[in-house]
């Protein structure tokens, strides 16, 4: 065993060497591990991190513009709003002409969780989708919240805030809310439409019937299908239910979650 | 490469632990502050609408 000592010592000194050497393909596995593990960290941060923080920003701002707007219409109407009556009438369309990502609404839909509400601006850009204080989409060709006609609004379905995130979990009767200077407009989820990415005809009055007169007010929400990917768009379409001014406050089954919205 | 970086740092097995750690810590933050707000900027947009 001691003639062994001499030799083992040198294998192990060599062996040593071996490992101090800087090897072309251990530096190039190397990179290619941080490069893997660079990847995976910024998805991380698209999908969560970066998703979390502008999905906080987006619907502070929201709350912000919709309590403003609460308090505008508290201001005109005095502290005790007018007894409410059995029907508001017709709903009050805004024909204000919004320039390219000027916000006049905000979206809160209650099966898409707690702060999901987010402003909805004029224009689909990433100006408007991937902004910190907007978030959600209106298509300028199609029409206003409350008028006859399609409603027609676009949001991020994963990262950037995803205003549409949970837009599969949708059933039917499901409320979706669309507050603006004039009031409170209700739609109801009617349908799910799977489409292409080029079938603009789901924003027409009449969707797929862009020949048709509408006689309906719905609201058409669109987003990429399947999460996580755009190769496809997901539509959801409402019917409105009701209309209210601003100054008959939220709608009741929201009062309490919109109240929380001010603090 | 790493290997390299491991024997640059001095210091005991514990403090050179905690300098990877802090190492790490600095390039995760850059990374999140400043360079994967950028590569998102260059990245192809996400699109989500119809058109």
């Amino acid at each position: 065993m001691s003639e062994s000592h001499p030799e083992a010592r040198r294998e192990r000194r060599s062996a040593h060497g071996r490992r101090n050497r800087v090897s072309v393909v251990g530096v190039l596995g190397e990179l290619l591990l941080t490069a893997g593990v660079l990847i995976l960290m910024f998805l991380g941060w698209q999908l969560w991190w970066n998703d979390a923080i502008m999905a906080g920003q987006q619907s502070s701002a929201a709350s912000e513009r919709s309590s403003e707007w609460l308090e505008q219409a508290r201001e005109t109407q005095g502290e005790t709003p007018p007894p409410a009556p059995a029907d508001y009438g017709e709903p009050v369309v805004d024909a204000t002409d919004y320039g390219n990502g000027d916000p006049f609404a905000v979206m809160y839909v209650p099966r898409f969780g707690e702060d999901s509400q987010r402003n909805i601006a004029e224009g689909y850009g990433l100006d408007v989708l991937n902004s910190f204080d907007l978030g959600v989409g209106h298509y300028p060709d199609t029409q206003m919240p409350g008028e006859v006609g399609n409603f027609a609004i676009a949001a991020h379905r994963s990262a950037y805030g995803g205003g549409m995130h949970e837009i599969e979990q949708l059933q039917l009767g499901d409320a979706i809310y669309i507050q603006t200077k004039d009031g409170w407009y209700t739609y109801r989820f009617r349908d799910f439409e799977y489409v292409t990415p080029e079938t603009v005809d789901v924003l027409a009055p009449v969707p797929h019937h862009p020949e048709l007169a509408a006689a309906d007010r719905i609201v058409t929400l669109t987003s990429c299908n399947p999460l996580f990917s755009t190769a496809e768009r997901i539509i959801a379409y409402g019917v409105l239910e009701s209309w209210q001014p601003g100054s008959a406050g939220p709608p009741a089954e929201i009062a309490e979650t919109v109240a929380t919205w001010g603090n | 490469m790493y290997g390299a970086l491991w024997r640059i740092l001095p210091g005991p097995v514990w403090l050179r632990i905690i300098l990877v750690l802090l190492l790490v810590a600095a390039a995760v933050f850059a990374l999140f502050t400043w360079v994967f707000p950028w590569v998102d900027g260059i990245l192809n947009p996400i699109n989500v609408t119809v058109e």
